[in-house]
């Protein structure tokens, strides 16, 4: 399959500040989620890769296209759905995305046509003559979106979608990313700091931690691997418990004080589980099964180096 | 079938020359700034001079018409170079008004809005938005200098006899030249004081104190050190050192050498230079406004 994305090496710095450190990567799936706190790079990557700031190393490419030397054509193959409150001051909505449907190529009748079409989609149809200055926090989020589909792009950007959104707003825009990228045949990297909104809508996950990459995973292998997890709640001194289950090739990351979640490898049993806690004098206060979820690949990619948080 | 009920597809039509985006802006912000009828009366009001001007040219030309009146040949301005760098100087007045009204709201509200990232995540660069931006003022400023001026012009040589128009090539250069430096200059100026205040009205009155406070400053100079180049902080005075030299070169109408320096007036190169690094420094500081993002360090 043809890569969307490629990194390589791809570095930027703002003076002396590194934001972004070597990353290289490459990314086919058709939902592509960036995850990291704040300040780890998400941000600045998507930037880079509209062009906005230039890479001080590497390359990168979208669609086979060098994002500097290729950058206009790359332009017109991608949505952008900007962080921040973004509108035209004093237009209404449908004449605000006519006009960016206009400067993306598509003549003056089509684009109106086209901005009347992606308004009603996003479910604004009924406040398209209203200015973009009197909407909601909600209704700003969708006409973000629907500017940044109007024109029917092939790689769609979105930078925190959710930012603001009461929790039925929410569901409602992660169900049109969902829509959007299962039914335009449109590519999607979707930013977020939400790791649930990411799970929701993305095949594939970067996790950035310092301008670095920390995770790169396809979030349907892992969801089809049948890892055992398990997660632990504990009492009493456990450095000795926790040695002991190193030595039978267990990955461990702590997830709050005392808890614990745990990589079973092949072979082991619960009940050797059971003997280390209680050689060791550590009480199991509660022991769950779980399987892998893109928490857990955070927490992991978030921990230091001996692997806890 | 009805547009509620489409649903998502791509676009899969022409798309619109390079060109032809850049005109994207000036017709949108056009539906903007003419929606204000104080704006179409003011618009209106700056083509009356050059009506005026058409009329006089008509009665220079039509003695039945003067003798209709009763008024002498003599009382109407004779139409040579001096009655169009008389037209073209009020005509410049009104374009600075212009500006002054539909400038400052170019380019901030983009910014206060944080609209930038959204331009130019299309196929649309930073000197696109300029000149797209730049154009609205410019075309506005075309309508009340050179085109009406060229209009007069074309009138003048139509109506005047023998070869007028060989005899007077310069006034048509010294009109476009005159009319694009000035129009250039102003939307440059606007552009800048746009991009680096937020408030339009703030912004008008900065774009009034450049060239007041720079005509002030000016002067104080001239004076304290008792000498001319304190006129190259007036920018109405090297513009009009521009035109003088553009409609009349070296030379008065009756022929003269006028030796500017000794006139009180700086000399032509120094008035360009002036002008030229006035307007490096606006596109500077639209360069450093101009974003995407701006990168706090």
């Amino acid at each position: 399959m043809n890569p969307v994305i490629e990194f390589e090496k791809l570095t930027v710095r703002f003076g002396n500040l590194e934001a972004l450190k070597d990353v290289s990567g490459r990314f086919s799936g058709r939902s592509i989620g960036l995850l990291g706190p704040n300040g780890a790079g998400k941000t600045t990557m998507i930037h880079t890769l509209l062009g906005f700031y230039p890479p001080a190393g590497g390359s990168a490419r979208i669609f086979g296209k060098d994002i500097v030397q290729d950058a206009r054509e790359i332009k017109a193959l991608i949505g952008y759905m900007p962080e921040n409150d973004s509108f035209i001051a004093g237009m209404t909505a449908v004449r605000f995305v006519a006009m960016m449907a206009e400067l993306t190529g598509i003549p003056a009748n089509a684009a109106l046509e086209r901005a009347h079409e992606a308004l009603f989609y996003v479910g604004l149809g009924e406040a398209r003559y209203r200015t973009v200055e009197t909407f909601s926090q909600g209704m700003k989020q969708l006409v973000k979106l629907a500017q940044a589909i109007v024109h029917g792009p092939r790689l769609l950007f979105l930078d925190e979608p959710t930012n603001g959104l009461d929790p039925p707003a929410r569901l409602r825009m992660l169900r049109l990313i969902r829509e959007i990228t299962a039914h335009a045949e449109m590519h999607l990297v979707l930013s977020s700091h939400l790791l649930r909104d990411v799970e929701e809508c993305c095949e594939e996950v970067l996790i950035l931690k310092k301008g670095e990459v920390a995770v790169q995973c396809n979030l349907e292998e892992e969801r089809r691997s049948n890892k055992k997890f398990v997660e632990l709640e504990t009492r009493g001194d456990t450095s000795r418990f926790i040695d002991a289950i190193e030595r039978f090739g267990c990955e461990w990351a702590q997830s709050a004080p005392r808890r614990y979640k745990m990589v079973l490898p092949e072979g082991l049993k619960i009940s050797q589980l059971y003997e280390a806690a209680s050689e060791h004098e550590v009480q199991l206060r509660k022991f769950t099964f779980k399987r892998d979820s893109l928490e857990d690949i955070f927490l992991k990619a978030m921990g230091n180096e001996n692997g806890s948080l | 079938m009805a547009v509620y009920k489409h649903s998502y597809r791509r676009y899969e039509g022409d798309l619109t020359a390079r060109w032809q985006r850049l005109l994207v802006l000036p017709r949108y912000a056009y539906r903007g700034v003419f929606q204000s009828r104080f704006f179409l009366i003011f618009f209106v009001i700056c083509l009356i001079v050059p009506l005026g001007a058409a009329l006089l040219i008509y009665l220079r030309h039509n003695i039945g018409a003067l003798d209709l009146m009763n008024i002498p040949d003599d009382a109407i301005l004779p139409i040579n170079a001096t009655f169009f760098e008389w037209v073209i100087q009020i005509q410049g007045s009104f374009a600075f008004l212009l500006t002054v009204f539909v400038g400052p709201g170019l380019v901030s509200p983009d910014l206060v809005n944080n609209a930038l990232p959204l331009y130019l995540s299309r196929p649309f660069s930073r000197t696109e938005y300029v000149v797209g931006k730049m154009s609205v003022l410019m075309i506005l400023q075309s309508c009340v200098t050179w085109v009406p001026l060229c209009v007069l012009f074309l009138l003048q040589a139509s109506l005047a006899e023998g070869n007028w128009i060989s005899a007077n090539t310069r006034i048509l250069v010294a009109i476009l030249l005159g009319s694009a430096v000035w129009i250039l200059l102003l939307s440059l100026l606007a552009m800048a004081i746009s991009a680096w205040v937020r408030w339009k009205a703030i912004a008008g009155a900065l774009m009034f104190g450049v060239f007041l406070v720079g005509a002030g400053f000016g002067e104080t100079v001239s004076a304290l050190f008792n000498t001319k180049w304190g006129s190259l902080f007036n920018i109405s005075s090297m513009m009009q050192v521009i035109w003088e030299w553009l409609f009349f070169g070296g030379a008065s109408e009756t022929g003269e050498t006028v030796n500017r320096l000794a006139a009180g007036q700086v000399p032509v190169w120094s008035a360009c230079l002036a002008l030229v690094v006035i307007g490096l420094c606006c596109l500077f500081l639209l360069s450093r406004r101009i974003r995407a993002y701006e990168v706090v360090r």
